[in-house]
């Protein structure tokens, strides 16, 4: 376990409408880590998959409980974990592939290839019936001039 | 998420505006579909320029209007794409089933 130099902790339900909510609160606070308005389009879209899929995947057929923790680590990394208490993924393998989906047309099966290209790191921990926590990580380079 | 649609000799524009997720995804798709209902154009552009985020939920939308058009023997364009929404239709390699100017 990394130490984290600052966290912020978010708990929301599963409405659509907070889709946005959890990208805003996630570049507003990366922006402490100066990222470029590509790592933080990176971010915002990572996040976006995530939240979306824990509201259409973990829930489908009522409203639950979602947490977004946010850390910064030290190296200038920030750490994003996702997690619900909805029905969690019975083949992490098989939902990690690109255009698997359980969603049918309105879904493109694009949310994890997504999250594993636009981050660094991307982790899964899913219990079939407890729930899933996503777990991403993303260095923020340091800029050579600037101040922090 | 707004939209403004324009069809002159069977081309159909429609301009995109906001922001295109989940939550924006499913209203659109059907206004999309309408709009194809009573243009039933030869051409579909979907203009992105005014697209301020998207996330995988624009792909699923893209597919379909694709899908779409190709039953009506069309086509789908996509137009003025920002950095963002472009590196998404990237990661998903749609350049390959759908034109982007």
């Amino acid at each position: 376990m990394k130490r984290a130099e600052n966290y912020v902790t978010l708990e929301f339900l599963s409405r659509s409408s907070n889709e946005s909510f959890a990208r805003i609160a996630a570049s507003g606070f990366a922006a402490q880590l100066d990222p470029t308005l590509d790592e933080l389009g990176d971010i915002k879209t990572a996040v976006s998959e995530a939240v979306t899929n824990a509201i259409v995947h973990a829930y489908p057929e009522k409203l639950g409980k979602v947490v977004m923790k946010m850390k910064i680590l030290d190296n200038n990394e920030l750490e994003i974990s996702v997690r619900d208490w909805g029905c969690g993924i019975e083949n992490i393998e098989q939902a990690r592939e690109p255009l698997f989906t359980t969603g049918g047309g309105e879904r493109s099966g694009m949310g994890f290839t997504i999250m594993e290209s636009f981050m660094d790191r991307l982790y899964i921990k899913s219990v079939p019936g407890k729930g899933t926590m996503v777990t991403m990580r993303k260095r923020i380079a340091m800029r050579l001039n600037g101040k922090r | 998420m707004k939209i403004a649609a324009i069809s002159n000799d069977r081309c159909l524009t429609v301009q995109l505006k906001g922001e295109l997720d989940h939550h924006s995804a499913k209203g659109l798709m059907s206004r999309l579909e309408q709009e194809i209902e009573i243009a039933l154009p030869l051409k579909m552009i979907l203009d992105f320029k005014d697209v301020t985020f998207m996330d995988s939920s624009g792909i699923a939308v893209v597919i379909r209007m694709r899908q779409r058009m190709r039953e009506l023997g069309g086509c789908l364009v996509l137009q003025k794409v920002n950095a963002q929404p472009r590196k998404v239709f990237e990661a998903a390699g749609i350049s390959r089933l759908v034109e982007i100017e």
